[in-house]
């Protein structure tokens, strides 16, 4: 019956995950890997590149939320229940932005 | 107690039995210590007063609201006045009533109990939510004596915006700190139950109000503050004209109401998901049995808060919404009736063969199930298309939220009141006169609102305070019916405070319920539990109850 | 298996001393205690998420509807200036990273300098943030009964090619670029104020850590208040490319 004790260690837990010390070098990877993607960002706004522009620009805002996500808000030594949480925020913020398009784009078909 | 008796309520001897001495309530003395509490259950008791207030406050509006409808003619009240009416009662009962109705008193004092915790995982979160629900309830009366708002509680852009010159700012500000409240509580509830369950209470042995909680609280922490963002652009709008909703400047006021309705819709689903745990524990514990297909009942209240956030255009299929959305959002709207249809039908089936007695939570949850199935089959006719351009701001759907927000919820509310009211206070309510109340409500109810499904259908629109005289018969039937259903609503007031003092001393266990909370002292302690608790058997497990029962009796006898 | 609920065994007597004070009594044990404060703190950031969501939705809806206002509007942003305030908000960022490890590693020193970093470089993001501002205000950019148009419809002229810097506007379009400087001043401006918010906290934490509250294990506040303060700087990864990039390439 001892799996059934509510053990805060027990690795085995899915809400549970090991206190992880982040070390100094990961941090500064992640900063300089931060300020690259974000010259980046400028450069390609200045290439024409069409419909392309929007989506590079929204695709690096993106790698980059997930990289400070991930490292310096230490999701990725989080337990599953942390990530499921940080994930479940962001499907209902997609939610919110496609169940509304459904509307806005069908409304005027071809003008959007 | 006899196995054909016609009440399992099982009292101690009343010339021997008193209130444990220690308990919450007597723990600390004085105001303070009540108002700087960090204890769940003194933080209920404050909900519980306070939202008692407002809950009287929005149904003063409502008698007002049904005296004018009398007469066809406009003569108690001018329209404006009568605007400022149902406004004020929508967003008082809505906002300061239903929404922390039962999460924040019956939530707030049962789920760190049920699931075996001392407390909320964070009590001054959990006190400063009370005072933010303070704040708003104080802005909104602010409000009010200033001379009211009169958007209806939807604020629809551009009336509020542009056309009206009423407190809109003030009332809004009230929603938004109101809101804030709300999304605490959720938080709160989030992490405690995930987080503080005791050892052995794993997700498939907690009660179902906690599950119907937990889903209630994923509604709140998601969807509240896509209002709160909606009320700051509509004050900006009003303030310093930002444009964002108002066409004339570029900006559409169909955003407004998707933004407002993608909070708004699941909101419903707040109003209600805490009201269906309620029933799940009173229908087990008056039928002995076990809540059938439990996984389906507590998964269904997942799904419920899920799908909850996909069908929210249903409140705008005649705004000027695109016919290909709207025909998406129509068929998500009748998918999202299936989860509740899954909890009614488990709940018949709990009740099949199942040993009922009828005390007066039970007949709570009996109104609550016949009112709740008609709302949310009517909700079924509005999601249909065609059916809702005849019936949208009519009547029907004011008799379709009443049947599911007072017919379902209230009743839960009241139901679970009565039935944790030994547990929260140590004492009975006198049983009689709440049968006799409940089944006024009951009765009350059905006057009041079935009336408006016909006047709906034939076409009375919502929101008038004027209307052709054929209507009267049925507007003279729901006024008489409110006035029923107040008597319904004032009973319990009386006589739950008279039981404060006077009612029988219920014991720990007066139902013989298989709830943790049921298994302590009545009223709790302030750390609940002298040791933690082991749950060692599944919930609605009357076996183990019995056979608890019995190596007492054999071990103190 | 025993068919009562039993207790466990009262251990925390023995656990009392060496746990932290700051442990409260309702949590079994500190891990407890610490793991539901870093979920309790995810939860509201989900509430923050949601509520700038709206505003996203609002920008991409009248990004779309108004494509050639939003353009030239945003081209009227200084690129230099955001990004230089994007680089000052990232390293702001990058010091509250390592406040978190020194905190974790119980060097006191370091996390009282990492925090004044933080703040310091947070205080240089709403500094430069200012004089955007105060440009947008001399350029009569700023909605409401000022707001002037005429520059969207009448582009100066560059001196190098003779033709006007900016695709003219039609009057009618041109008056949409305030619904742009709306949803600009409405973005940065909550997320500055959720910047001061943040500073008036570090400002709390600093004294408390030059106390030494933060430097013997009891990390949680230090790490919890990281998470908002990242998730601020996450808000404005998002809004330099949507507001600042939008299109930066003219004519061609
Ligand atoms: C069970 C499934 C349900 C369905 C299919 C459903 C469907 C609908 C639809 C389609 C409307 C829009 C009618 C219109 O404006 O034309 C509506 C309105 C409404 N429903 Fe429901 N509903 C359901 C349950 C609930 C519940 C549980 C509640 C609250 C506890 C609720 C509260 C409301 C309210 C307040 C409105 C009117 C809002 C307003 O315009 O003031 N509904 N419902
Ligand atoms: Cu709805």
């Amino acid at each position: 019956m001892s799996s059934e004790y509510h053990d805060p260690a027990n690795v085995n837990n899915p809400e549970h995950a090991d206190h992880h010390i982040v070390q100094p070098g990961t941090y500064i990877a992640v900063y300089i890997t931060l300020l690259v993607f974000t010259g980046i960002t400028v450069g390609a706004a200045f290439i024409d590149l069409h419909i392309l522009n929007p989506i590079i620009a929204v695709g690096i805002a993106c790698f980059k939320a997930v990289i400070v996500m991930l490292f310096f808000m230490h999701v990725i030594y989080q337990s599953k229940l942390i990530k499921l949480t940080v994930s479940a925020g962001f499907f209902t913020f997609l939610i919110l932005i496609a169940m509304t398009l459904t509307d806005y784009i069908s409304r005027a078909w071809g003008r959007w | 107690m006899s196995a054909t008796s016609s009440t399992i309520v099982n009292l101690p001897d009343q010339r021997t039995a008193t209130i444990p001495k220690k308990n919450y309530i007597t723990a600390e003395h004085g105001l303070l210590s009540w108002v700087l509490t960090g204890d769940h259950k003194r933080i209920a008791m404050l909900y519980l007063i306070s939202i008692t207030f407002f809950f009287f406050i929005g149904g003063a509006f409502a008698g007002l609201i049904r005296l004018e409808l009398l007469t066809p003619q406009p003569d108690l009240v001018a329209s404006d006045t009568y605007n400022k009416l149902f406004s004020m009662h929508g967003i008082v009962m809505v906002f300061l009533f239903l929404v922390p109705s039962v999460p924040a008193t019956l939530g707030n004092f049962l789920i760190p109990i049920m699931i075996g915790a001392k407390d909320l995982a964070f009590p001054k979160i959990n006190l400063l939510s009370w005072y933010l629900y303070l704040v708003g309830g104080v802005l909104t009366l602010g409000a009010l004596v200033m001379g009211g708002v009169d958007t209806g509680w939807t604020f629809t852009t551009p009336l509020s915006t542009h056309y009206l010159n009423t407190h809109v700012i003030t009332a809004g500000l009230a929603i938004f700190v109101a809101g804030f409240s709300s999304i605490f509580t959720g938080l709160n509830f989030i992490v405690t139950i995930h987080r503080m369950r005791a050892p052995g209470m794993t997700w498939f042995r907690m009660p179902l109000f906690v599950w119907a909680n937990y889903a209630a609280s994923i509604l709140m922490v998601l969807g509240t503050p896509v209002l709160a963002i909606t009320l700051v652009l509509v004050v900006l709008e009003r303030t310093i004209h930002i444009g964002v909703f108002d066409p004339q400047l570029g900006g559409d006021p169909l955003l407004f109401q998707h933004l407002f309705w993608f909070y708004s819709h699941p909101a419903v689903y707040i109003m209600i998901l805490p009201g269906m745990g309620v029933m799940s524990e009173v229908i087990s514990t008056f039928s002995r049995k076990r809540v059938f297909g439990y996984t389906a009942v507590a998964f269904s209240s997942v799904a419920i808060a899920v799908f909850g956030f996909f069908v929210w255009e249903h409140h705008m299929f005649i705004m000027g919404v695109s016919n290909y959305s709207a025909l998406v959002f129509s068929l998500l709207t009748m998918l999202v009736a299936v989860p509740s249809a899954i909890k009614v039908f488990n709940w018949a089936f709990t009740l099949q063969k199942g040993s009922i007695t009828f005390e007066t939570p039970m007949l709570y949850a009996f109104a609550f199930i016949g009112l709740f199935t008609i709302g949310g089959l009517t909700g079924v006719f509005l999601a249909s298309l065609g059916l809702d351009i005849h019936l949208t701001e009519t009547y029907f759907i004011v008799a379709h939220f009443h049947y599911v927000m007072v017919g379902g919820m209230l009743m839960a509310f009241l139901g679970g009141v009565h039935f944790w009211w030994p547990k929260m206070t140590g004492r009975m309510y006198p049983e009689s006169i709440s049968k006799l109340s409940a089944i006024v409500s009951f009765i009350g109810f059905n006057l009041t609102f079935m009336p408006q499904f016909i006047l709906g259908y034939l076409g009375m629109p919502r929101r008038y305070h004027a209307y052709p005289a054929e209507y009267q018969v049925l507007n003279v039937l729901s006024t008489a019916g409110a006035t029923v259903l107040g008597v319904g609503f004032l009973m319990p007031l009386i006589y739950l405070a008279w039981s404060l003092k006077y009612g029988a001393i219920a014991g720990n266990n007066p139902w013989q319920a298989t709830g943790l909370e049921w298994q302590i002292q009545s009223p709790p302690l302030t750390e609940n539990f002298i040791e933690t608790p082991i749950m060692d058997h599944e919930a609605y497990d009357y076996e183990w109850l019995a056979h608890k029962t019995e190596q007492e009796v054999t071990t103190v006898g | 298996m025993d068919n009562t609920i039993v207790a466990t065994h009262d251990t925390h007597a023995e656990e009392h001393h060496h746990s932290l004070p700051q442990l409260r009594h309702h949590f079994e044990t500190e891990e407890q205690q610490r793991e539901a404060g870093t979920f309790g703190m995810w939860l509201f950031l989900l509430t923050e998420i949601m509520f700038f969501g709206g505003l996203f939705f609002a920008y991409l809806l009248y990004r779309n509807w108004y494509n050639p206002a939003f353009v030239a509007a945003s081209n009227q942003l200084s690129i230099p200036m955001g990004t230089v305030n994007t680089a000052i908000l990232i390293t702001s960022g990058f010091f509250m990273a390592l406040a978190v490890w020194a905190a974790e590693v119980r060097k006191q020193s370091l996390l009282v300098m990492f925090l004044i970093l933080t703040t310091v470089f947070g205080c240089a993001f709403l500094g430069v943030k200012y004089f955007e501002y105060k440009e947008k205000w001399e350029k009569h950019h700023i909605p409401g009964a000022s707001f002037d148009v005429s520059e969207f419809i009448n582009p100066p002229v560059s001196a190098k090619t003779g033709k006007p810097i900016e695709e003219p506007l039609s009057p009618d379009m041109a008056r949409k670029t305030q619904i742009f400087f709306v949803l600009y001043f409405a973005m940065t401006g909550m997320h500055a104020l959720h910047m001061i918010i943040g500073i008036v906290l570090l400002f709390w934490l600093i004294a408390r850590a030059r106390k030494g509250d933060f430097s013997s294990g009891y990390v949680a506040p230090i790490e919890n208040f990281g998470l908002y303060w990242h998730f601020v700087d996450i808000v404005w990864i998002f809004l330099f490319p949507l507001l600042y990039l939008i299109n930066r390439h003219p004519g061609t």
